[in-house]
């Protein structure tokens, strides 16, 4: 109630003074804008690829945000709902998102200098390796706070903010919070421009740090577990010429969990209980560019870095910090969804190397048009952990450096892409990919039973994918071959997408899973869908088969099971 | 809190009544430039000329097809028009650092920005990427598409032609 009060005092000592400013003008009574996204979808049985529809047989999720601005005052809230939530969404398991209400909901005042924000917000310090509060609506991942947070540019060289609330856990009629108290000071400073207000120096310099306490109350009566967990993290980036070489640490203090009693096997003296061992991680990135050249060199490496401001939250919920996959992310469909790659925090170590290319027109190689080229490798292994077999005593459970590679590659991707203007009327793409996946870390791959392969999974992919243009329409067609022995066997897919520019696009897709050992098993996954887009509104009617997989966005994935059916979705923004 | 959610629905119905609604001002939020420095988006200037917002990812097919076919025409419509366009991209820490090299490899022209918390995504209410927005001289946004179809840029170029009275 005080904070209420604190947050309701602050709103009108901000609104009351640009109310009575206005007087004198023209009355400003600000605007209103925002987005609705509706998703429904109607299931139909097919037991071949183990589609079983809900109870309810519809499936229905909307989204409506509001957003009112006027001069420097913003307001917003969220309107949610899932009656039910669509098969396999949110990302949570544990937490169903039901019902209908207000997910989301803020005010934020914000001049150059100062930005208060109260209710929800999302943030991020740094890349995010401390805290990131975000949304991925497309996977049901949301972990806003909700509380306080004040942003200060003292200086155009420097940022501090500073906040404190608790996080969105999941949706029941609304957001319900996690038990965890979140609390976090951030600072980054421009050297450069603090040091040279000239502006001459060629090099720039930026530096940052963060501090981030995590608070929970202890009631196991077994075990002293930390109530206060406080984690920081230190960066700079220098950026020369097209040079630039960035650095982010983060160490977090020891954080007995759910998901670190994970890292070593279960002990017969107190399973699950989580180890009392600190955490850190390191992410170095080095890129060159150049009119026509670009390349990047990254090397990351975790150890027990899973911070969650409950220490009993399920590997979705309630995260504090972010630590995506250091791999690329393929958007064709065979690539995309079989086979890829979510980081694991609890410990890896990886590297990503890759380079784009323009062969510039008129060159020898590279045609009238000119080529580009895209060359990506990345790599993901174990880390080099000894057991320490302490469980009945201190519980680190185990010890281990950065950078020490272990026995176990987790992921491996090579891939090269080729694309050029052939004439004025056609393009065409080449791809070539290369995938090693180990199932028994990642645990995406199943199969139509919905069992878990075991094993390493590896996979050469070709893709080809054309576009033909006609007048203002435009054919665009995607051929793609995955070889593999391994999991379902091989797959090819045939796409077209026809669009009349602005308004229509109709696809029509096919995948098969020719290659399946068992012979029963090669089945078909038709798909067709048409949509009309007008502005900033877009619906989208689809129908089709779609086979159990992983579906990302970003770093993270979730598992979608095998559904049959209807779907329409419908977005907008006015 | 039922308190505060019952303040903030009044402020909206309130200016429900009365604000306008369907154009609106560029929002707010600081993204960040290539060099590292952070920009408020309120700034956003082309000299009395019309500006292109368009939010793209370096994993989002569609968007880049549409960056590199206006990338194709940008120089004619820099001199016809003096439009700007700005590329905002929506790539959070796993790829943002292939957004300079992969602009650099693709020889564009844009200004760009990375918006990696998505905070300028969710103020101009982008549902998904590609999403143009075309903003006027004083920073009102005046018409926008989601999604690209190739084409699509003929239709957003007649759209800044009549906007700077041509025909």
């Amino acid at each position: 109630m005080k904070k209420l009060l604190l947050a309701t005092g602050l709103l009108v000592f901000f609104i009351l003074p640009e109310l009575q400013a206005q007087d004198s003008k023209k009355p400003d009574l600000g605007s209103i804008h925002g987005n609705i996204q509706l998703d429904g979808q109607y299931y139909r049985e097919d037991s071949l690829i183990n589609a079983i529809p809900p109870p309810e047989q519809v499936g229905l999720m909307g989204f409506a945000n509001l957003i009112y601005t006027r001069g420097n005052l913003t307001a917003g809230v969220r309107f949610e709902t899932y009656t039910p939530a669509l098969l396999g969404y949110p990302a949570s398991p544990d937490l169903p998102w039901t019902g209908s209400g207000i997910g989301y909901r803020f005010a934020q005042y914000s001049t150059d200098m100062f930005d208060v924000t109260i209710g929800n917000f999302y943030e991020q310090f740094g890349t995010g390796m401390i805290l990131r509060a975000f949304e991925e609506r497309g996977l049901g991942v949301d972990n806003a706070i909700d509380g306080f947070r004040l942003k200060v540019t003292p200086h155009r060289a420097v940022t501090i903010t500073g906040l404190y609330g608790k996080q969105r856990r999941h949706f029941d009629n609304g957001f319900t919070k996690g038990a965890g108290i979140v609390r976090g000071i951030n600072t980054d400073v421009n050297l450069t421009s603090l040091f040279d207000s000239a502006g001459v120096a060629k090099t720039r310099i930026f530096v940052g740090g963060s501090f981030v306490s995590k608070y929970q109350e202890d009631r196991n009566p077994l075990f002293n577990y930390p109530e206060n967990v406080g984690a920081w993290a230190a960066r700079a980036s220098i950026l020369r010429g097209g040079f630039a070489l960035r650095a982010e640490y983060v160490y977090k203090d020891n954080d007995p969990s759910r998901q670190n009693s994970l890292i070593v096997p279960d002990s017969e003296i107190a399973p699950g209980l989580g180890l009392y061992k600190p955490g850190q991680g390191i992410d170095i990135n080095m890129s060159y560019s150049t009119r026509g050249f670009g390349a990047s060199l990254t090397a990351k490496s975790l150890d027990n870095m899973s911070f969650q401001s409950d220490r009993n939250a399920g590997p979705f919920d309630l995260n504090i910090n972010y630590i995506p996959a250091t791999t690329v992310q393929h958007t064709y469909n065979l690539p995309a969804t079989l086979y890829p790659y979510a980081t694991q925090p609890n410990g890896e170590v990886a590297f990503m190397g890759e380079i784009f290319y323009t062969m510039k027109r008129g060159s020898k190689l590279g045609g009238k048009y000119g080529t580009k080229i895209e060359v990506n490798y990345a790599v993901a292994m174990s880390p080099d952990t000894t057991l320490l077999n302490d469980m009945d005593g201190r519980r680190f459970g185990y010890e281990t450096r950065l950078f020490a590679i272990g026995d176990n590659m987790y992921f491996q991707d090579f891939n090269i892409s080729v694309s050029r203007k052939l004439s004025r009327k056609v393009k065409a793409k080449y791809m070539y990919i290369n995938l090693v996946y180990n199932n028994d870390i990642i645990q995406g791959a199943f199969d139509y039973r919905g069992e878990k392969v075991s094993g390493t999974v590896y996979s050469d992919i070709h893709l080809v994918d054309m576009d033909f243009r006609i007048k203002s329409n435009n054919l665009r067609v995607e051929l793609q071959h995955l070889r593999t022995n391994q999991h379902l066997g091989s797959w090819a897919t045939v796409l077209a997408e026809y669009t009349i520019s602005p308004s229509w696009f109709f696809t029509v897709m096919n995948q098969w899973n020719y290659g399946n050992k068992n012979s029963d098993e090669r089945f078909h996954f038709p798909f067709v869908a048409a949509g009309y887009i007008t502005g900033g509104s877009r619906i989208m009617v689809s129908y089709g088969r779609q086979r159990a997989g992983v579906f990302c966005v970003g770093g993270i994935c979730r598992t979608v099971p095998a559904s049959n059916g209807l779907t329409v979705q419908f977005t907008s923004t006015f | 809190m039922k308190n505060f959610a019952l303040i903030l629905g009044l402020v909206l119905a309130a200016s429900f009544s009365h604000a306008q609604s369907g154009q609106f001002q560029v929002p707010n939020v600081k993204v960040k430039d290539l060099k590292g420095n952070w920009i408020n988006t309120s700034h956003f200037d082309n000299d009395g000329k019309p500006m292109i917002i368009n939010f793209w990812a370096t994993w989002c097919m569609p968007c880049k097809r549409e960056l590199n076919n206006i990338a194709e025409v940008y120089p004619d419509w820099v001199d016809e028009t003096g439009v700007k366009l700005i590329a905002i991209s929506i790539d959070d820490a796993r790829s943002e650092s292939r957004v300079i090299p992969y602009v650099n490899g693709a020889d564009w022209d844009y200004e760009v920005y990375i918006d990696s918390n998505a905070d300028f995504k969710r103020a101009m209410n982008v549902n998904n990427v590609p999403h143009t927005f075309l903003v006027d001289a004083s920073g009102n946004v005046v018409w926008q598409h989601n999604n690209y179809a190739p084409g699509d840029e003929d239709k957003l170029y007649k759209e800044i032609k009549a906007l700077v009275g041509m025909r």
